[in-house]
This record gives C-alpha cells, structure tokens and sequence, in this order.
C-alpha cells in the first residue's frame, strides 16, 4: 500500500478514538490522501485552500484550544514556505503541530526543482523542540502514527507517499526515539534514512562478498538521535557512512557529525545531494543524478575504510 | 460606565508608560493606541474572562496579533486582576513574565504568542474555529495593526474565516497611519481599507478609535452579527493620549523614554480629566 494511503487510513482511525486530532490542508488533501477524511469528519478536517502559512498558524490555533491538528503539503511548502509559521506560531509558542512534508527529496519527481527539498530536514532540525522522522516503509508509518499522537509536541514527518518496499514485518516494535539496527556488522557502520535504507542493506550484500562486514542503522528519527545506539555501533566499528535523500549539509551527515565530534571522532563519508538544487526526472533518473546509489554507498564505505 | 472606563484607561495609559520608563525604551506609541480598546473589553464587561483562572474553558479570548502592544495588554491584565501590578516594573529585564511581545506561556491572561506579524491573526482564526467546533460559544476578539495590514498572511486569513464563516471572530484594526519608516500612506497605503474587508467578506465597520461609545456600538453590533467575521476598523492615534509622543509620530514606534517623560506624561494625563 501507498505510504500515505497508510499515513491517511491510521489518521483518520486516529481522529475516531481521539476527538482532539484533526487534519488541516492546504489543497493538497488529494495528493496527501487525506481528502475522504473530510466525508466523514467534516468539523475536524479543514481546507485553508493554497495558503501554507494560514495552515500553520490556524493549526497553531487550533492546538491552543486542545486540538491536536496535523498539517500537510509537499515537503517544501509544508516546511520551506512556512518556516516562520512553524518556528513561532507552532515551536516557540509551545503548540502540538504535527507536520508533514510529502515527496521529500528527489522523490518530487516531474515536479522538479521547485517542488524538490533537500532542506527541510535542515531547517526542521534547528527549531527548538522540533521532531524530524522519516518514516522507512508503510508499516513504521502506520506503528509511529499513535506514538506521533502521543508525543505532546511538534513533530515534522518526512513522507514518501508512494508505495515502498516493506523493510518490516508485522511484528516489528517500534519506538519513536529509537533508531532500528537492520544488520549487524563490524567493520563500518551505515545509516540510512528514507529510501536510502533498502540501497543500504543491498550494498551490506555487495560488501560481504568483498569480505566487509557492515553494520546498517536506520535512522528514521533524526533529531532527537538515539545517540545510544548509534554511538554504541560507531564505538564498535569505528567508521561510518551517512545516506540520505536530502543535502548533506544540514540533514543526517551533520547530524551525525555534530554527533560524533562531540562524543566520538571517527571518519566519516557521505551520500547524499552536494549542496545542489533538484530538476526534473523520474526517482530512477534522480537517483543516478544525484548518485544516492547501492553503489555510491559500497565506494564510501571502501574509501572510509581506507582511513 | 464610561467614565469610570476612561478614568481606568488614565491609569492603564500610566502603568504602560511607567513599565516601559524603567527599562529605558519601548513600543510606545503602538501601546498608547490601543489602550481604549483593551480598557473596554477587558474592564467594559465585554470579555467573559477570570483574572482567577485564566485557562477556564470556553473563555472569550484575545490575540493581540500586533504582539508589540505588550506592555499595554500587560497594564490592562495588571488592572484587572490577572497578576500584581508590580509585576509591571520587571517587563523585558531577563527572566521577566512581560516579554516585549506577548506571550502565552509567560504571562497569565494572554491567550496566543505574538510578534512576527500576520501570524496572531491566522491563529486567531484557527481559535475561533477551535471555539465552533468546541460549540463553547466564545467570543474571539483579535487585533491587528494597519502596518501589520502588509502582511499577505493577514489577508490569507481573512479570506478563511469569511470562507468558513466565523461570526464568533472579531476583529479591530487599530488604524493610526503610521509605521516604523513613515506614515502608511506614504509607505505602502492600505486603500479602501473598508472596501477591502468588506469585499473579503466581513462585516465591516469604521469607526472613531478613541470613542467609547462607539466602541461599545460597534462590538454589539458585530456580536449581533450572524454568519460572517466581524472588522471593526478604529481610526486611533499612535501615542495617544500624551502629546509630546504623539508629536514624535512614526519615531515613537519604539521609543527611548525616561523616567522624567514618564513624570511629565502623568501631569498631562491628569490635566485632561475624564471626559
């Protein structure tokens, strides 16, 4: 099933049991999924019509009076074009907003360069109090909706919309604050984000016939880190390679930068986009323009061995 | 009532100018404007309001939306009983529960953070949304500034809450012409600012600022209002109230103001009786 089909159907279960939870677009319900909820709570599911900013600052609102509204948008106007909503209607008022940002990255695809952020997980990360997740497959996004509820406080999520893969079976257990160690190795520690998860564990296949042992970390919550299991992993293999669909200066990289500089140096090597803007093209396109590759990842890690 | 009201406003307008005397500087001339207006609503039996819980549910509410009118809502707050009077000598020194802009979390009574300009007003029409779906039968009151009026935010707003049909939403443009660069017109004019609300959908009226019957007139009129959100538009003076600020016109916006000009501002104040 389609991300936000999942991230739509657990929503609106959501605002059956909760009737605090309510849902405010910004004429992008059809492409968020979330328009039928209308149909059936009209009162709590709004349409400010193509005004990001009054989204925000209405949700804002809303969560004074005890509401628990989530916003949506395409991941540059749910973040980007309300930045100043968000940090103070939203953040530094103290309101329980959750956003979310679909189509992040280069999955935008034919909508292009405008509609393609690669810094919202950036300017996200250093609002005060902000939570930044980027869910991995359709059954986190649908295991992290009540624990996003529960968690009194923003949180941004970071949706691909479209169907993915399933890196987890049913039976998973998540935890928001808790980052997922997918494959344990020894000689390099990869973590992921996004859809850089599953080119992750496919290089993991790749290295092991080359005789490296990686370990793979899907970082779905990205601030605040589980610094716990990621220093532990680091501490273990003492190298790391980041992977994300997003610049690398502000998102993951950084992330675990800032990190390890604090608490445990080791060397570092990237994938993700040079600090450049996006274009137009299909994901499979983008994915070789941008190089966020199985490949790319298995050159990082051989060249972060090297050190 | 009246007179008792303006009498209450005289003094509003004191412990305004004399918090802001003791810290040296402060936004003089936009506080001083609505001074009148925060008197009536919150001291005018306008605001179901309890300075002894001021969380109580299905409140009327405030926004000040041009959120530099602080330390006036906080004189006006004092007054009415929300926290100490004294309490308004701490404004803006570290650690202070008056921060120049309002803030909710900081200050009993204020019921929405403010200070980036346009926001306070979408989140007002976000409260009164939460007020209808609630059906607590709030009435929400807003303040925006005719600077602030630039902001496109402003204008996303109001034609949301004509859209979804918000008459427990009122709101009073505090229209004094004048911003930080210079006088509105000069600047970036507002127009048929009547027309302009009016043709957004609101029930628009425009009025006297300072006149507090028609003040009174005007809320009741907007209360009565069925099916639309309510402007009251209030032609006011910056600085109003004390001539020497007034005469300084857009530079009293954020103003150095001494002790000594709090002194004289008060024999002016008294001189002008309560008529």
């Amino acid at each position: 099933m389609e991300m936000r089909q999942v991230f739509a159907s657990e929503l609106e279960k959501i605002m059956g049991e909760n009737e605090k939870v309510c849902i405010v677009d910004a004429d992008l319900a059809r492409a968020s999924a979330t328009l039928g909820i209308r149909a059936r709570y009209p009162e709590r599911a709004l349409d400010v019509g193509v005004a990001e900013a009054n989204m925000a600052s209405i949700a804002a609102g809303l969560s004074s009076y005890g509401f628990i509204p989530f916003i949506t948008s395409f991941a540059p106007f749910a973040t980007r074009r309300c930045y100043d909503q968000i940090a103070i209607s939203i953040a530094y008022a103290r309101q329980n907003v959750k956003i979310v940002g679909t189509d992040p990255g280069i999955s935008a695809e034919l909508n292009g360069g405008t509609h393609m952020a690669f810094e919202d997980v950036s300017i996200m990360r250093t609002i005060p109090t902000m939570v930044v997740f980027e869910p991995v497959d359709a059954i986190q996004v649908r295991k992290a909706m009540p624990q996003i509820v529960a968690h009194n406080g923003p949180v941004y999520i970071r949706l691909f919309r479209r169907e993915l893969p399933n890196i987890f079976t049913e039976d998973y257990e998540f935890e928001l604050f808790k980052a997922d160690v997918l494959q344990e190795g020894t000689d390099v520690t990869i973590l992921a984000t996004g859809i850089m998860v599953q080119k992750a564990l496919d290089a993991v296949i790749q290295l092991k016939t080359q005789n490296i042992s990686a370990e793979v970390i899907n970082v779905h919550t990205i601030k605040p880190l589980d610094e716990h299991t990621i220093l532990a992993s680091i501490r273990k293999t003492g190298k790391a390679v980041t992977a994300e669909n997003h610049n690398v200066i502000g998102g993951l990289y950084s992330a675990i930068s800032e990190l390890t500089a604090a608490h445990y140096p080791v060397p570092i090597a990237r994938v993700g986009i040079e600090d450049e803007f996006g274009e137009v093209g299909t994901i499979n396109d983008l994915v070789t323009r941008y190089q966020l590759t199985s490949s790319a990842i298995i050159e990082k890690c051989l060249k972060v061995l090297e050190k | 009532m009246i007179e008792t009201l303006k009498s209450q406003a005289k003094n509003i307008r004191k412990l305004t100018l004399k918090s802001i005397a003791e810290v040296g500087i402060g936004h003089v001339g936009g506080s001083l404007s609505i001074v009148d207006l925060l008197t009536i609503l919150y001291l005018g039996n306008v605001m179901n309001v309890d300075p002894q819980n001021p969380q109580m549910p299905g409140r009327d509410r405030l926004i000040v939306s041009k959120g530099h009118a602080g330390p006036a809502v906080y004189a006006t707050l004092a007054t009415k009983g929300f926290f100490p009077v004294e309490e308004l000598s701490t404004l803006n020194r570290i650690g202070t529960k008056l921060p120049s802009h309002c803030d909710m979390n900081k200050t009993p009574g204020i019921d929405m953070t403010a200070g980036s300009l346009g926001q306070g007003f979408s989140c007002a029409v976000g409260i009164a949304v939460g007020s209808k779906i609630s059906k607590d039968q709030a009435t929400i009151f807003t303040i925006i500034g005719d600077g602030e009026s630039q902001e496109g935010q402003i204008w996303e707003a109001a034609m949301y809450a004509s859209a979804a049909k918000l008459d427990n939403l009122i709101a009073f443009l505090d229209y004094n012409h004048l911003q930080i660069d210079g006088r509105i017109e000069q600047i970036n004019t507002l127009g048929d600012i009547d027309q302009k609300w009016s043709s957004f959908g609101w029930f628009t009226q425009h009025i006297k600022g300072h006149d507090y019957q028609a003040i009174l007139d005007a809320i009741k009129k907007a209360k009565a209002h069925r099916g639309r959100p309510s402007m009251i538009v209030l032609e006011t003076v910056k600085g109003k109230g004390v001539s020497f600020v007034e005469a300084a016109g857009a530079t009293n916006h954020n103003m150095p103001f001494s002790k000594a000009q709090y002194e004289q501002a008060c024999v002016e104040l008294d001189s002008q009786g309560d008529n």
